[in-house]
């Protein structure tokens, strides 16, 4: 078990690693000069900030020194400066990354938890009305590209139904202790995690569904009703905790697309969070920043597949002692 | 179903006419097949029988459907004829889409192909370039991609094959550890064939149906992926699509639904298209996963 998470561990360092990498071969085969892609191409950098980029970067020395100096930069938490927001690039997307992490996981979850109880119900009864809406929510998530979700639901809560605010993330104006706070927080994240939720409860909706079936034909469902537990114990806890698994499985391998997802809904909520800002900063071509963002959502990416491993392995330990 | 389609009777009956009877029989699969053809056909035909150019300005901005006939989907926040965008930003999409599916099929095949014939260290290392290229959030490294070099169509497309290719890769592979084994691929290695010919005349058409899913399900992908770059302005500011429009007209959202909910119910017609008909060919080619 250790040697595995040992094993685990540096092959994730090994794609951390493969990242930086390319990284630096992205900044490389762009068009133009090094130094005018990092500084971006905004005009603003005059021959001293130049000189500097070149000086630090060591862009007059052969290639793979160059990759050397850059990796060991990083390594050492330097990913270069913005020189549009005048910040270290590290320290800005950390400022950026609480928002789209708390968007993350409340999609998620809400994705998760409302998917899997229709998936059950649907599986329960295969041609009741649970089972159509699965359907139908599967095709209808699969095919609205999730800002224009984003922007019907802007367009529905705005003037027709207020309820929800439909940008940002906190309203300043507003005075008041931290639950206050906590709470106008919530209120701002309920229509951008709808959706980029709704996206994911379809999958996950159906992918229940097909494994409840499967799972409900197995022979120990049928000794557990043999013994006469109860038809909502063997769908709740006998058969779901088995259906479960290809659910976190498939839930893990996609967070990548799930970030995604995020900058797309962030711009449309105007969501303060990694997807606003990698926006602002192709805009202004602020390379280093746009790069660092593409560097620490790879590495939420590698930590959601280690954790997916894990939660797997919890739920079913058969996985474990495999390997 | 007409009274012409039941009684022609088919000569041979290959796997792909058993398939097609199942799929025919299917009114989701039709449905996806009928929407897909009108889409096709309006942006093909579309152009010869309605001549407006889409970056014209025919129009007071932001005039609603139907408020002249002439301008029957109305005009955007430029004052461009509306109609004239869908049909015109169709073909990009449509022309992206495809090509984004054709450049993610090619990789993602030729990498499983080797893989999973091979096995040993040839898929050992094939499979750790999969697992990297699956940790790049699809969309930021697409964006980046688009945003170093030009965003020209062409490069859209090729960034959205270089981040999609990896789940092709991994059912390409597997199909082929399934197939390797199977006894006529042995009698082919017994008779001298050689490698390339076993790997692309003998196991890949036995591979094909569920990449002709797959692939048809990366059209649909491609084309979500093509209209999310476009909406945030990354694509080629010089060809009309459907993103662009819905990216350029959100500003003016709450005054003018029609500018970024028409373009919308495009994209979602098309891809709901595609999937219905992918959901199709998947029943058609595994009559028995059937989902009950």
């Amino acid at each position: 078990m250790a040697y595995r998470i040992l094993r685990q561990l540096l092959y994730a360092a090994a794609l951390i690693l493969a990242v930086l990498v390319l990284n630096f071969l992205l900044i490389q085969l762009a068009p133009g000069d090094p130094a005018e892609v990092i500084a971006g191409e905004m005009g603003g950098a005059n021959a001293e900030v130049m000189a500097a980029i070149r000086q630090q970067y060591g862009l007059d020395k052969p290639i793979l020194t160059q990759l050397g100096l850059y990796l060991g930069r990083a390594l050492q938490g330097d990913l270069g400066t913005s020189y549009f927001y005048n910040r270290p690039v590290v320290e800005l997307i950390l400022s950026r990354l609480g928002p789209t992490l708390l968007l993350v996981t409340a999609a998620l979850a809400f994705a998760l938890i409302v998917g899997t109880r229709l998936g059950v119900m649907a599986a329960r009864k295969p041609r009741g009305i649970a089972s159509t809406l699965v359907t139908v929510l599967s095709l209808v998530g699969y095919s609205a590209p999730v800002f224009w979700t984003g922007l019907m639901l802007v367009i529905l809560f705005a003037a027709k139904i207020p309820l929800f605010p439909v940008a940002g993330m906190i309203n300043i104006v507003k005075q008041g202790g931290p639950l206050v706070r906590a709470l106008d927080i919530a209120h701002h994240l309920v229509l951008p995690a709808l959706t980029l939720g709704l996206v994911y409860l379809a999958q996950y909706s159906r992918l229940t569904r097909a494994s409840m079936l499967e799972v409900l034909g197995a022979d120990y469902i049928r000794t557990a009703r043999a013994k006469g537990v109860s038809e909502r114990r063997v769908l709740n806890h006998h058969a779901f905790r088995n259906a479960l698994l290809p659910v976190v499985t498939v839930a893990g391998m996609q967070f990548g697309a799930i970030i995604s997802g995020a900058v797309l809904v962030e711009t449309v909520f105007s969501w303060p969070g990694l997807g606003t800002l990698a926006f602002q900063s192709i805009l202004a071509r602020d390379y280093p920043t746009v790069l660092g963002i593409l560097f620490f959502s790879t590495l939420l990416v590698i930590i959601a597949n280690l954790l997916t491993d894990f939660v797997s392995r919890l739920l079913d330990p058969r996985l474990a002692k495999g390997h | 179903m007409t009274a012409q389609a039941r009684t022609s009777v088919p000569a041979a009956r290959g796997p792909m006419a058993e398939a097609w009877d199942i799929f025919r029989r299917s009114p989701a699969a039709m449905l996806g097949l009928l929407l897909l053809t009108l889409v096709v056909l309006m942006t093909f035909a579309g152009p010869f029988l309605y001549h407006v150019d889409p970056f014209e300005i025919v129009w007071a901005p932001l005039s609603p459907p139907g408020d002249d006939p002439t301008i029957p989907l109305g005009t955007d926040n430029l004052g461009r004829d509306i109609l004239a965008g869908l049909i015109a930003g169709g073909r990009a999409t449509l022309a992206v889409g495809f090509a984004a599916a054709l450049i993610t099929m090619v990789i993602g095949v030729v990498i499983g192909a080797y893989a999973g014939f091979y096995g040993g260290w040839v898929d050992d290392l094939l499979m750790r370039v999969t697992e990297f290229f699956q940790v790049l959030p699809p969309l930021l490294f697409a964006m980046v991609v688009v945003t170093l070099f030009q965003p020209t169509l062409m490069n859209v497309a090729l960034a959205i094959g270089i981040v999609s290719w990896p789940q092709t890769a991994r059912l390409t592979r597997a199909e082929f550890r399934r197939i390797r084994t199977l006894e006529y691929v042995s009698a082919m290695r017994a008779i001298g064939a050689g490698d390339g010919n076993i790997i692309w005349r003998v196991i890949l058409p036995n591979a094909l149906p569920p990449l002709i899913v797959s692939a048809t399900l990366t059209i649909g992908m491609a084309i979500l992926f093509e209209a999310g770059l476009s909406f945030l302005g990354l694509s080629d500011p010089n060809v009309m699509s459907w993103g662009l429009m819905i990216g350029s007209g959100r500003e003016y959202l709450l005054d003018a639904w029609w500018v970024v909910t028409l373009p919308g119910v495009m994209i979602f017609l098309t891809v709901l298209g595609v999937s219905l008909v992918g959901d199709g060919l998947n029943d058609a080619f595994n009559p028995r996963l059937r989902e009950r």
